[in-house]
This record gives C-alpha cells, structure tokens and sequence, in this order.
C-alpha cells in the first residue's frame, strides 16, 4: 500500500495518517489512524444532527406559518441576507469570547447558521405554491390546516429540503472549526498544526470534505423523493426560474 | 502578514489598559488600537474582490459557452455545485500540496465559491428572456451573438447583479477563514485574540460591514446600469 | 416626413410550392403552398389553429426554414439570402410584439437602422418621423416599453417594423391581444399607415373578420397546411370554393358582404324628385321615367323633404301633401350594411340616398341589396379601399 502512496506525495501520506497511527509532531502522543478520526468524526456528527434537529424544529413551523399567511416577507429576506454576511468564524469567535467554550456553544453557532437558510427556503416554498391552487382549495372548502397539509405543504417539500441540504452542508462544514471551542470535532487536527502537522491537517480536511460531499448527496437525493410526481416530470418552460432564492446559496464556511 | 497558525494558538489575550485585561468590550481600546486592523482589512477587500471577478468571468464564459450547447448546463451545475459544497477550511488544505501556502491557494477556492452562484443566475437570467422577444430579435434580424449580447445578456441583469450580490457577501464571509491559507484577512485577527471581546467586536463587525458595503455599491451598480427596471408609467 | 415614408417600393412575393415538413411528423405543415402577393397589398393567411398559416408566413423570413418549394421576394428566392440580412429588410410584427423592455421607445425603433450602419442623427430623424406617423407624441421616444399601454406598444411595434422602409412586412396576429374596441382603432389606423406605405404584406389571423376588414386577398388555409381558396374577400365570400371554405366564412357571408360595398357602388333605384309647384303633368311624366312609383319632394337645393301623397298630385301644380317623411335617409358613403340596419329599422322600405351636397341621388331598398348580392362581384372595394376614400 505504501508504494502507491508515495507517488501522490502530501496526500499520500495524508490517506496514511487517516488509516494508521503515528506519534505526534511534538512527540509522545500518538495520532491519526482510524480510532482517532472515528472518535473525531462521531463528536462531528453528534453536534451537527443535533444543530440541524433544533434548527429545523424552531425555523420550518415559523417559516410555514409566515407563508402561509403570506406575512415576513421582510423578515425572511433579512434572516438570508445577514445570515450570508456573518462570517461563521466571527460568530463562532463572538460566542467564544462573549459566552464561553463548549459543547453547547458551538451547538448554539451552528444552529444560528442553519436557522437563515431553512426559514428563506420554506417561506419562498409555501409562497411559490401555485395561488390559484390554494384559492382553489379554499373554494372546495378546505379548512387553514387543511390547505397547509394537504396544499401547500407537499408542493413546498422540494423547496424545504433544499434549505435542509444547504444547512446540513453548512453545518458539517462549519463543525471543522468547533475545536476553537475546544469541541473535539474533524476539525482538531486542521486547528491544531502543533501536535497533527501538515500530513494531519490535509488528512482531516480530506476526511471533511468526503463528509461534506456524501451529506449534500443524500440530501440531493432525499429532496428528489420528496418531489411531488406531477412537478418532477419536466420543468414546467411557462415558470419563472428563481435564481437564489430555494436552491443553495449558502456557503458560510 | 501570513503567521504560522502555531503562534496563533499561543497569543494571549492583548491590550495594555484595565479594561482589556479585564477582557470586557473596551471603546478606549478599539479607538487606540483601531490602526492594526486596516491591513487585514485591505487584505479581506482584495480577497473578496479577486475572486468574484475572477469568478463573473469564468462563470460568463461558461454560460455563454452553455448558451447553445444547453445540455452543458447540467455537468457545469453538478460540477460547480461539488466544489460548493466542499468546506472552504478543507480546500484551503487540499490545496496547499498544488499551490502553496498564500493568496493564490486562497483566491483559488474562493473563486471554486463563486462560480455556482453566478453561473446559475446568468444561465437563469438567459433563459428567463420571453419567448417573443428572442422572437421579435431574431425577426429583425438580429444574428444569434447580437441576440445573446445586444438582448439576451442586457436583460439577464438584474438576475446576474443578484448572483453577484449573493457571490460577494458570501465571499466576503469565507474570507475570513483564509487565514488558514496563509492568505491573512479579517480572520487572522480574530485568531489572534479570539477570546478577547474587544477584537472579535471589531474584526467581526469590519467583516460584516465590508459586506453590507459591498452589497450597497452593488445595488447601486445595479440602479445605475437598469434603468428600464425603474421607469413605470 | 411623408416623402420618406413613402419612397420605398413594394416587392411582390410569390410563394412557389412551398412545404414544410417537421421531422418525425407524418403530415406536413404546410404542403404545396402557391400564391403571389402583389407589390403593396395586404394579403391575409387565414385559418383554423394548426393550419400552418403562421408556419408560412415565417418561412418567409426564414425564421423556419422551406422543406421544398422557394418564396420568392422581388423575384429572388428567400433562401439564397444571408438569414439577418434578408430580416432586415423584411419588416416583422408579432401578437406579443416583443419590443425590447431595455431599451428605449426610440432606441427600440432604431433597431434594424442600427443594424444597417446608420448615423446616430438619421436614426433619431428616422424614429420621430414614425412617432409622429403612427400618432404618438415625440416625448414617448424616451419613454421605456413597460411605460406605454398596449396598443401604444403595438404601435410602436409596427413602427419598428417599418424603420428601415422595408419592402415587404409580416404580421402575425398583431392585434390578436387587444381589446375589441381598441382592436378595431388600430385595424382602422393601420390600413390608413398602409395606404401611405403601401407595403407588400403578409397578415396572419385565426378571425375571418379581420381577414375580411384588412385583406386585399385573403387566403383560407385548411387543416393539412393546404390552401383552400385564394381570392380578394368579396369574391370570397360570394363564390366559396369549398365546403370548407363555406363553413370557415360563416353562415353570414353574404352580411359580411354588404360591410366591403358603399351604397354608391351598387345599382339605385331611380325616383321622381319634385319641387312644390311643379305642373302636375311634368310630375306625372317624371315619375313614369323613374323606377319607384312614388315621389320625393325636395327643397329648391335638392333635399328629400318626404314621400308625396296622391292627393298632392291632383291638382294643376304639385301641393306640399306628404304621405310620409323621407325616412330614413342614407349617404352615398356608407357602408351597406349600415344602410341595411338603417332600411329595417324604419317602417318605409325605401331610403332616400343623397350625395354629400345633400341633395337625392337615388332609392335604396331592400331589393336593390338582393340584386347586388346576386350580382358577381367585379369591382368590389376592399376594407382598404374603403377607408383609403
């Protein structure tokens, strides 16, 4: 195996450092190898569900409520637009500084991030539902409840699992700085060149960015499940395409 | 202006006067100390601006290209939308074995950022154009380039000046983790002392009010070349 | 203004065998289409949807382009033109008109002299000249598409077509998205523009009225993209050539007839126009000569007072004894069908006709109107014709 591997250089011996252990730069401590990146990448995914879960649980309710009764047009906007312009450092900083180190804290940032793009993407969802289809409900009698489940909610799905994927994305990806907080997460060994070097830093990042890139798939794919049948068959040509507003254009980390 | 991230970790909190020993949010002390943040701050300017500029000209290509090749368009959004979805922190570090340590690693990934956002508005925006008004183009006997420069691409602005908008505060945003290219920015200083209320405030808030500003100069941009977008009868 | 509105010529069109086949459709679109269009008239494709009227005429522009067969502009076949340079030169309006939301009204004219090279100073020139003859104030030239009404830009549509003074225009349903009355203004406007141009014209439309009101000829496609019939509309709506055509005319075709004739162009009938005092005798022989029984009494100018009585002719000279008013009465210049509405709504059968001087010129009756409808329709004006006057 470690013929191969040296031929890629830094990155060879980055996959070697994912894979086997080693003794740390500074000396004494053993790193790398896969109990280390298992135990890393649990801490990872521990704070990341449970951000999105609470992101989720506090921003689609809210958001479907706002669309439904067509208000917070304002509000939905303006969560988007700040939530792109802070960066996921400075509010990580911000908590470190103003509140503390933790778990909970680096739980709290990502739970902000994921907060902006969840509320645009249901609210811009319920509003583009079709208005002559919810008029139509209306006129056959369907009740307020009624239209948001059986509606609304359904032709909105595609657009609410956008902003799930681009917030678990931001997420994950922002959990590879929660070690500033000393949260151990995939992250540590980018954050900490001292012990892990530059071979552990590159290792880590690649482990990170394979997360990364399997969690926005299965969210791809999830959102396509999700799609109605009658909106999957084509794009319908009469449609407005909207740019920015459902599909991802979040990337704060 | 690139510091090895081991001396980051070790800095203490800084400041010299009682309240910033204390590390309580110290005015005195932004005032005094307000002149080291210019530098960071000029680099964050320049690691925002290169990438989206590179960025529009890489997209606009692409789109153009795609224009009439619309089966394109597809692999360029799953392409572009695989770099978009890669951690800026981890590019940073994938990077460095190609392109060293510095602006270049940075500018790269930045620029990887920019390109989904802004290819997909352009495409957008092209298609969006009405039907009867390619029509009408055509009919004139407009060629196919003139359609795409003379109409198409005029009236794909306000959807391309949005892409840019998004580009840039997003931009504006992950440069602040540039800091691990060793390509400095507001980030560094918020490493430096990121325990210290004081410098957090204040690397923080220039970031976020780099963007708002940015944003502003956009909009205004926007205003200034659409002018049909605001003349209603 | 007028001068250069007017200087270009016409070309005559000439569709020779034309067909178009989409791939991997059975049934052409349009199939063996020949016709000639002569220079400045309106000839109008008309038809159910799915005919291949509008494939026809975009064929022409080469915005589709010919299976088999060639058109030919002038004389010279379409298809042996570069596609933008043959556009230029080929005037072009659609329903949605299309204009140009980022640019200016004047700029949105100036398209085709843009293209073409011309100055700026010519082209600004160029755009107040067809403001103003399309009845639009010069200010609207600043103005932005999304500021106009729209029949406002459906004018401003036509004017860009007409900017470089091109020979031959297509029109495909251009007032297909305007309201009925304002429809009407603007068919009325453009067939005055027309009469000062006199452009080479090809109108697409699905309405047989509209086809009537603006054609000089008028060609009824069928479905299979196959001509029907091709034939100025009187002879149309007198000799349908088919079942088909019959049908797409409608049952009221002879009506639609009598809104192509001015009742000075048929045949009137003759009557007797006396003045009171008139010998009683010279009444009775001017009466015998005339074709209606009864008399009119006129003023000394001429104008119909009312039908006499028998009484007034027993004496030595003709009494002023009406046995009715000289109701209703018709102008020599209107239309047919609206001396018809006029003749069933009175309870004479006879209208008095007088000339613009006001003085009798004839009787129209309900049988007069019979004749001319039995008679062939040689020299029938068109809509054109009839607002030209």
């Amino acid at each position: 195996m470690s013929f191969p591997l040296a031929l890629l250089g830094d990155f060879g011996e980055a996959i070697k450092f994912i894979f086997q252990e080693r003794e740390s730069v500074s000396g004494g401590v053993q790193i790398g190898g896969i109990p280390e990146m298992a135990d890393f990448g649990l801490t990872h995914m521990h704070v990341s569900i449970v951000a999105i879960l609470i992101a989720a649980a506090l921003a689609i309710p809210l958001s479907l409520w706002l669309g439904h009764i067509g208000r917070g047009e304002f509000v939905a906007t303006a969560t988007s637009n700040v939530g792109r312009a802070v960066p996921s450092l400075a509010l990580l900083a911000f908590f470190i500084s103003f509140i503390g180190l933790g778990l909970n804290n680096v739980i709290a940032v990502l739970v902000l991030l994921a907060i902006p793009p969840l509320i645009t993407s249901t609210y811009v969802g319920i509003r583009q539902v079709d208005r002559d289809a919810v008029d139509a409900a209306r006129g056959q009698g369907m009740t307020g409840w009624e239209i948001v489940s059986k509606v609304e909610l359904p032709l909105a799905l595609p657009s609410i699992f956008g902003g799930l994927r681009t917030a678990a994305v931001m997420v994950v990806a922002t959990a590879t700085i929660a070690p500033l907080a000393n949260v151990q997460t995939l992250g540590t060994p980018i954050i900490t060149p001292q012990t892990y070097g530059f071979v552990g830093q590159l290792g880590a990042s690649i482990v990170v960015a394979l997360i990364t890139l399997a969690v926005d798939f299965v969210f791809a794919r999830l959102q396509r499940v999700v799609t109605p049948a009658g909106l999957k068959i084509s794009e319908m040509p009469a449609r407005r395409r909207f740019s920015f507003t459902t599909k991802r254009s979040f990337k704060p980390t | 202006m690139t510091v090895p991230l081991a001396q980051l970790q070790i800095q203490e909190p800084g400041g010299s006067d009682a309240c910033a020993a204390a590390n309580d949010f110290c005015p005195s002390w932004i005032v005094e100390n307000i002149d080291r943040y210019w530098s960071p701050l000029l680099e964050h300017v320049y690691l925002t601006v290169a990438p989206v500029v590179i960025g529009f000209a890489i997209s606009l290509a692409l789109a153009i290209f795609a224009h009439r090749r619309r089966w394109l368009t597809g692999p360029i959004i799953t392409v572009t939308g695989i770099f978009f979805a890669i951690p800026s922190v981890a590019a940073f570090f994938l990077l460095q074995p190609i392109t060293g340590l510095g602006y270049t690693t940075a500018i790269v990934a930045l620029v990887s950022y920019t390109l989904l956002i802004i290819f997909r508005n352009i495409t957008n925006g092209l298609r969006n154009v009405p039907a009867e008004t390619r029509d009408a183009a055509l009919g004139q006997g407009l060629t196919e380039r003139q359609v795409l420069f003379r109409v198409e691409l005029p009236m794909a602005v306000p959807e391309i000046m949005a892409g840019l908008r998004i580009a840039t505060s997003t931009t504006v945003g992950l440069a602040a983790l540039a800091v691990f290219a060793g390509a400095g920015g507001l980030g560094t200083e918020i490493l430096l002392d990121k325990r210290f209320k004081s410098n957090v405030a204040v690397a923080g808030g220039l970031a976020v009010l780099l963007a708002a500003l940015f944003d502003l100069l956009l909009l205004a941009l926007q205003r200034a070349i659409t002018p049909w977008q605001r003349a209603r009868a | 203004m007028e001068a250069s509105a007017t200087h270009s010529t016409a070309e005559p069109l000439e569709f020779c065998n034309v067909t178009k086949r989409y791939p991997g459709t059975a049934a052409p679109a349009v199939d063996g289409l020949s016709l000639e269009v002569p220079a400045g008239e309106i000839c109008v494709l008309v038809g159910p949807s799915g005919c291949g009227k509008t494939t026809a005429m975009r064929m022409v522009n080469r915005m589709i382009e010919i299976t088999s067969g060639d058109i030919l502009l002038g004389g010279r076949s379409v298809k042996e033109r570069k596609t933008s340079e043959l556009r230029r030169e080929i005037g072009y309006v659609i329903q949605h008109v299309g204009l140009f939301p980022h640019r200016t009204i004047t700029e949105n004219i100036g398209t085709v002299p843009k293209l073409l090279g011309w100055d700026k100073a010519r082209i600004k020139q160029r755009s107040e000249e067809l403001l103003e003859l399309i009845g639009l104030p010069p200010e609207t030239g600043k103005r932005y598409p999304s500021q106009l009404s729209g029949g406002q830009r459906q004018r401003v549509g036509v004017a860009r077509a007409l900017a470089a003074d091109p020979p031959v225009m297509l029109m495909d349903e251009p007032f297909g998205a305007i309201d009925p009355i304002n429809r009407e203004r603007l068919q009325n406007e453009f067939l005055r523009l027309q009469a000062q141009v006199r452009k080479t014209i090809i109108f697409v439309t699905h309405d047989i009225d509209e086809a009537i009101k603006m054609g000089d000829r008028i060609a009824i496609l069928q479905e299979g993209g196959q001509l029907a019939q091709y034939a100025p509309p009187a002879e149309l709506l007198t000799y349908p050539a088919s079942r088909f055509v019959e049908d797409f005319v409608g049952s009221d075709r002879a009506l639609k007839r009598l809104a192509l004739q001015r009742v000075r162009d048929i045949d009137l009938w003759t009557a007797a126009a006396i003045r009171v005092g008139t010998p009683v005798a010279d009444a009775r022989a001017k009466i015998a000569e005339a074709d209606v029984r009864f008399a009119m009494l006129v003023d000394e100018r001429g104008r119909p007072l009312g039908w006499l009585s028998d009484r007034a002719l027993t004496g030595e000279r003709v009494t002023e004894e009406l046995r009715s008013p000289a109701r209703p009465i018709v102008e020599l210049d209107d239309v047919l069908r609206d001396a018809l509405a006029d003749l069933l709504s009175s309870e004479t059968r006879y209208g008095a006709v007088v000339g613009v001087d006001g003085a009798l010129a004839g009787v129209l009756s309900l049988e007069v109107i019979q004749h001319f409808l039995q008679a062939a329709p040689t020299e029938s004006p068109t809509g054109a014709d009839l607002l030209a006057e």
